[in-house]
């Protein structure tokens, strides 16, 4: 019975190709921009968690709000460095002024920074700081690759100029520093957020006035918009899907109609009005599941596309594939079933009567 | 045996003003192994008998015994049933399938009766030969001629073995030789036993039957034995 059901649906869709191509066009269009957004989010996602996983998962960054009156001093930043699971504690501290580079004057940035930052950045030429520049308060300058095109730093200090931080605060008649980056051991974040806030809130005398960031906060909150702006996209393609659902129940109800002789001979054969029921939900499942496979293909090429443009990494889950085909069967089934009860409902009298 | 037995069949379309008294008392007792026409001009009523009789429609009031069995009462899925086992239809118009084969059409009944595939493709090929269309299982409707389309469809009506073959002027639409050959399908049908009711308008087409029912606005005018 299932088979004939399958055949005489595939029979009645392609007898009529142009008519049940529009009517799938709906779904087409609804699942391959749920497949195509649903790729290239997950590919940026990934993207993004990669960048970061190179670029350091295991930082945090302190914050501390209105340093004028109250920074940590380089004696705290040795405590903090002392607690477990830190691997260094790089401090900045930063102002603008003028600096002069080979007689020309500018104002840039000048930034304090001790040896623990040259862990994670490289030197083109000359040395990075060492813990004697900091101790000692030498006078020296790292340049950033547009003041000297010789030397070579990460991109945001490429226009600055560093030196060693207890220099800067000397320089700038600063005695604490308002900002610095905390190293941890792989794994050990959460502890160290936990610790560090800790003896913060000490040195502060319980004031709450400084913020923690650590790098897997800020993954968290990448992931967490990544699933607003899935469920947003998502969202409305799902209403174009909607849409197509109600193209398929318009096309199934004019086949009803234009079909009530058959409906009414088959009853007269034997047919319960289960069966014919049957009949036209299969039809439209088939005709919604078509539209799925073909938005699949089209969805899945066109998000190879553009994560190609984009330059993301391109993977097509089968949980993706799934949830599109489950999503067009569900819409055959409940668009469907008022033109296939409307059917079933036909009595073969008035049925036939149209022959 | 009697097969059918029918005692004040009234039916009635509408209500109020609209109402519309299509039969008005209709007494019939039709035996196993009668070829039956049913005689009457189109408004008399013939072609809603027919309908009821073949359980396609209800009755306002009266009572209809089908073989043992009081069809009153059975609800549309019963009635589907019924009529899959019990009934054979035949039309004026054929009423094929025009997308399924001819093999296909006759075996859509058996389809709805859940017959095992080789028992379908058995009876179905059997009685496509039976009407002389061995040759033609996959033959498509618009590819046979009329008289070859009705052979299909009497193939198709026969093919669950029915108590009953219910025909409404199955050569109203057909030549006179096709329509000869039709009849002649007829009389050997009824010669194996068949028991068949046969609607028309045309007095020539009822004079092959054994007997004849003459309807007129909703009644039995008069019974005559042909044979």
């Amino acid at each position: 019975m299932i088979r004939e059901n399958i055949r005489m649906a595939w029979l009645t869709v392609i007898s009529h190709k142009m008519r049940s191509f529009l009517t799938i066009l709906g779904i087409v269009i609804g699942t391959a921009s749920i497949i195509a957004l649903m790729t290239i989010i997950s590919g940026v996602t990934d993207s993004i968690n990669e960048e970061v996983a190179t670029f350091g998962a295991d930082r945090m960054t302190v914050q501390i709000e209105d340093a004028s009156k109250s920074g940590v001093s380089v004696a705290e930043l040795d405590r903090l460095e002392a607690i477990d699971g830190v691997r260094s504690v790089s401090p900045t501290t930063t102002q603008q002024t003028d600096v002069y580079v080979t007689g020309q004057t500018s104002t840039q940035s000048v930034i304090g920074k001790s040896n623990s930052y040259f862990d994670d950045s490289t030197v083109a030429t000359g040395r990075g700081l060492t813990p004697v520049d900091v101790s000692q308060q030498t006078h020296v300058a790292l340049l950033g690759d547009t003041l000297a095109p010789s030397s070579e730093f990460s991109m945001s200090t490429d226009e600055a100029v560093i030196i060693p931080v207890t220099t800067a605060l000397q320089q700038f008649h600063q005695n604490t520093i308002a900002s610095f980056d905390i190293y941890t051991e792989a794994g050990q974040s959460e502890t160290v957020n936990e610790a560090v806030t800790q003896q913060l809130t000490t040195a502060f005398n319980g004031r709450d006035t400084f913020t923690v960031t650590s790098f897997e906060d800020a993954l968290a909150s990448i992931d967490q918009i990544n699933a607003l702006l899935s469920m947003l996209l998502v969202g409305i393609a799902s209403i174009s899907l909607l849409v197509g659902g109600i193209g398929i129940m318009n096309m199934m109800l004019v086949s009803v109609t234009e079909r009530t002789s058959e409906i009414g001979l088959r009853k007269a054969l034997g047919a319960t009005p289960g069966k014919i029921r049957q009949q036209f939900l299969f039809e439209s499942v088939l005709l919604s599941l078509l539209g799925g496979f073909v938005g699949v293909v089209v969805g899945g090429l066109l998000a190879f596309g553009l994560t190609l443009v984009m330059g993301v990494p391109f993977t097509l889950a089968s949980s993706t594939i799934g949830l599109a085909l489950g999503f067009s069967i569900l819409i055959g089934v409940v668009f469907g079933y008022i033109p296939a009860r409307k059917a079933s409902n036909l009595q073969p009298i008035e049925a036939l009567r149209n022959a | 045996m009697t097969l059918i037995e029918v005692e004040g069949l009234t039916k009635t379309y509408g209500s109020g003003d609209n109402e519309q008294t299509v039969l008005r008392g209709i007494d019939l007792e039709i035996q196993e192994g009668e070829f039956v026409a049913i005689l009457g001009p189109s408004g008399s009523g013939k072609s809603t008998l027919m309908n009821i009789l073949g359980c396609l429609d209800g009755y306002t009031s009266g009572r209809y015994r089908f073989g043992d069995k009081d069809v009153t009462g059975l609800s549309e899925t019963e009635l589907s049933l019924f009529r899959n086992k019990q009934i054979g239809f035949i039309f004026q118009q054929f009423n094929l399938l025009p997308r399924l084969s001819a093999y296909e059409n006759v075996e859509l009944p058996l389809i709805y009766q859940r017959s095992s595939k080789a028992d379908r493709q058995t009876r179905t090929k059997q009685m496509l030969t039976r009407v002389g269309l061995g040759d033609k299982l996959d033959a498509f409707p618009n590819q046979l001629s009329g008289g070859q389309q009705q052979r299909v469809a009497i193939a198709r009506a026969l093919v669950t073995n029915p108590s009953l073959l219910l025909a409404d002027e199955p050569t109203g639409a057909l030549d006179q030789a096709n329509g000869r050959q039709i009849m002649e399908l007829f009389h050997d049908l009824h010669a194996e036993g068949k028991t068949i009711i046969m609607i028309t308008h045309d007095i020539d087409i009822a004079r092959e039957a054994t007997r004849i029912v003459h309807v007129r606005d909703g009644k039995i005018e008069k019974e005559e034995r042909v044979r």
